[in-house]
């Protein structure tokens, strides 16, 4: 997507022409991502007198990383790579060191900026969605069908979240929304067995995709890890492969702990994709560059706003260029 | 929660101990750790850089040169100062108004709003005997209003309905009419999650708080929230008068900077924060307690006021009577206490709120399990009231009789009656010291500054 996109290459070729149709989605991106106080390239010259860079310049840096929510140990790792590039008096000017920022953070993000890959010999091909509470996991299940739906494949979800009140029918709307097929058992119900069920359902419908939601927890419950593994455990019996992947969904206003969140629930059930939610405000999702650096979790989708829409393929250069671009263009 | 920061700030002021006296050198190292602690305990940075500066000037001076332990003041002005940033003192609802007092609740999306208002309605209904209404203006999010009919029912609040295709401004202005009617003393208002740059909707809330005329209005914070969350707090704060702001989550590992930050850049008071899942799980904020838990030591006054809440008054009175009377603390007595302990959340929930505990290793901690708890209640239940209540009484044919009634080992029932043995040589000190005895048989102890 975005027309530069050459991770993706040919297979996608479908979804390029369905990403054409909306050619305002980077633009909205930019722009979103740069409201407020435009963050690390806002009159970066006024802070060099003579245009000169010298190690306050450098420091100034640091602090807009750090409010961005990058991190200390990623944050020292990329201005350390500046100092020693400035030391060897390679960057020569302002331009150098933008440059230089942007290959920095290209390169901890290019790696894992791999879109998904729906696997059409997989039927269904088995998405859970795992995450912290209120991170936007059902929401972006309603995004995910619409998305699934438009390049051709048959969508059914499974209301996981037996937990919360009222849960099964906010997925069941997202549902109707896009004319899905929700598979649900009552409230309290396993989860383990609500997925179970809906699996064997898809197999019977022969669906493309399967997205199994699941209750919102925070990382530190051990019994509610537990019972995620359960849920991976079931789907595995019935189908070896599935869950052919398993998304974390992250909040875009999510500080350090995202990156906890990441390393706990990778380690739990091995997660293979993330979402970074709400980043049409004006947190940067710069945890996105700590979690790269230290899991390297293929980064999926970002989420911008409400609507099925706001969904949109990760891409490295995109983000990078989004965080430091300005709003001139 | 706040412990990665507690250890971080515990190791930076160790780092300190057994010098002599603070120099401008080692004051610098120990607050650039506290800085670096605070910045990855997601404090915004300006926040960051007004504490540590307010810091240093405070402990380079003459406070320090009369103190005789550098780490001790530094820790007493670090933790001062945390105080200062997080507001001065704990503050409920303040529900004074002609009823319904209404209580407007705001926020980022999936910050925690609906489950808050729930937990507030059980509170106001369980602790402060008020009878609550809810209303829901979230007419956006599938299913919103829906939830909190459920969590209503949950908690025997009065639901006032509301449609998604009604004006969030009309629900509010019917749903105050209608409280007013039904004579309830708090109506609860939820709204829908929004961007703080979303200028529509910031104008919806301000339009739904004008109507309202909410006697509190309470932004709600995520405990995991990052740099941004001072923005948001900001934003809020203009586009409301907030009074005061619920801290959510914090049952998690998340430092919780973000609770600092907010309470600095609005002034406004963190007044809740909520501890989990269940119903119940929302405590009144107390600034110094967790300033205390930041720097390691220990929510102490916490766990004071639970174990004052959950144990049942009777059986302490009559333990206390017994006590006075010059008898023992027998074996059922124990059990009592155990049984209260597992009531109050079990051994896990009460040392983390114990000092120093954070910088016990994991595994160590992991020791202290629940089943241990339960275990020794079952083998107390496998004795008769004559081996509870003298416990001297039990020889080798009764313990093994005891272990295979419990499904223990007898070393377990020998554990268990010297520990109990032990506890009842502690308690013969507190009965004939009172207090003071107690204080005096921990000495040592407890961490410095304790007690005070």
């Amino acid at each position: 997507m975005f027309g530069k996109n050459k991770a993706s290459g040919d297979e996608n070729a479908a979804e390029a022409v369905k990403e054409t149709k909306k050619p305002g989605f980077v633009k909205r991106l930019r722009a979103r991502l740069n409201q407020g106080d435009s963050w690390l390239t806002m009159d970066v010259a006024d802070l060099i007198p003579g245009g000169k860079i010298d190690e306050l310049t450098l420091e100034e840096l640091e602090t807009r990383l750090l409010t961005g929510d990058v991190g200390i140990d990623a944050t020292e790792k990329i201005i350390g790579n500046l100092e020693s590039k400035l030391r060897r008096t390679e960057l020569k000017d302002l331009q150098a060191l933008g440059q230089a920022l942007r290959s920095e953070l290209r390169e901890i993000l290019e790696p894992v900026s791999k879109p998904l890959q729906v696997d059409s010999s997989r039927k269904p091909y088995v998405i859970l969605m795992v995450g912290v509470n209120g991170a936007g996991k059902t929401t972006t299940i309603g995004k995910l069908s619409r998305r699934f739906l438009d390049q051709g494949h048959s969508v059914m979800l499974a209301a996981g979240d037996t937990f919360r009140a009222a849960a099964v029918e906010q997925l069941q709307t997202w549902g109707q929304r896009n004319d899905v097929p929700v598979i649900a058992q009552q409230p309290g119900a396993d989860p383990a067995a609500v997925v179970y069920d809906a699996l064997e359902a898809a197999k019977a419908r022969g669906i493309d995709v399967l997205i199994a939601d699941t209750a919102g927890r925070l990382h530190t419950q051990d019994n509610l890890m537990d019972e995620l593994r359960k849920v991976k455990r079931v789907l595995s019996r019935l189908d070896e492969q599935a869950p052919d992947e398993t998304m974390l969904i992250i909040d875009a206003g999510n500080g350090q702990n995202a990156l906890v969140q990441a390393q706990q629930f990778h380690e739990a059930i091995g997660l293979t994709g993330l979402t970074i939610t709400k980043l049409d405000g004006t947190a940067k999702g710069g945890i996105l560059v700590a979690i790269a650096q230290q899991l390297q979790i293929p980064i999926r989708f970002i989420g911008v706003g409400e609507q099925a829409a706001d969904l949109g393929v990760f891409s490295a250069d995109d983000y990078v260029d989004a965080l430091l671009s300005s709003n001139t263009e | 929660m706040f412990e990665n920061l507690s250890e971080r700030l515990t190791g930076a002021v160790e780092s300190l101990r057994g010098r002599g006296r603070l120099t401008e050198d080692n004051i610098r190292d120990t607050l650039r750790q506290v800085r670096m602690a605070l910045l990855e305990a997601d404090v915004a940075l300006p926040v960051v850089r007004s504490f540590v500066a307010d810091v240093r000037e405070r402990a380079v001076g003459e406070e320090v040169l009369k103190s005789l332990s550098p780490g001790q003041t530094l820790i007493r002005i670090v933790h001062e100062e945390l105080v200062r940033l997080m507001g001065e003192e704990a503050s409920g609802l303040d529900l004074r108004a002609q009823p319904p007092a209404v209580v407007l609740v705001a926020g980022l999306q999936g910050s925690g709003k609906t489950t808050s208002i729930a937990k507030m309605a059980d509170w106001l209904r369980r602790r402060e005997n008020k009878s609550v209404a809810i209303v829901s203006a979230d007419i956006y999010r599938p299913a919103a209003i829906l939830q909190l009919e459920k969590l209503a029912a949950q908690v025997g609040a009065e639901f006032i309905p509301s449609s998604e295709t009604e004006k969030a401004v009309d629900i509010v202005e019917r749903a105050t009419k209608l409280a007013r009617q039904k004579v309830v003393d708090v109506l609860l208002i939820d709204t829908a999650g929004r961007l703080h740059i979303d200028d529509e909707m910031m104008a919806e809330v301000a339009a739904v708080h004008a109507a309202a005329q909410p006697v509190e209005t309470l932004f709600v914070l995520d405990s995991m929230a990052g740099q941004d969350a001072v923005n948001a707090a900001m934003a809020f704060d203009k586009a409301l008068p907030l009074t005061g702001m619920v801290l959510t989550k914090t049952d998690g590992d998340a430092r919780g900077g973000a609770a600092v930050s907010a309470r600095h850049v609005t002034g406004k008071p963190i007044k809740f924060i909520g501890t989990g899942e269940k119903i119940d799980a929302l405590e009144l904020f107390h600034p110094e307690r967790i300033a205390s838990r930041i720097l390691g030591m220990g929510d102490v006054l916490t766990l004071v006021e639970q174990v004052q809440e959950k144990t049942d008054r009777e059986q302490s009175q009559k333990l206390a009577k017994k006590l006075k009377k010059g008898k023992g603390f027998d074996l059922e007595d124990l059990k009592d206490q155990l049984t209260q302990m597992m009531s109050m959340g079990g051994m896990n929930a009460l040392m983390d709120k114990l000092p120093g505990m954070s910088r016990l290793p994991e595994a160590a901690r992991q020791q202290a399990d629940d089943g241990q708890i339960r275990r020794q209640i079952a083998i107390i239940n496998s004795m008769t009231p004559a081996e509870r209540r003298r416990p001297r009484i039990i020889n080798g044919s009764r313990k093994r009789r005891i272990a295979a009634g419990a499904g223990q080992a007898v070393q377990d029932v020998n554990r268990l009656v010297k520990q109990h043995a032990q506890m009842q040589k502690v308690m013969k000190k507190f009965s004939k010291g009172g207090a003071k005895g107690l204080m005096r048989a921990m000495q040592g102890r407890l961490p410095p500054g304790f007690g005070r």
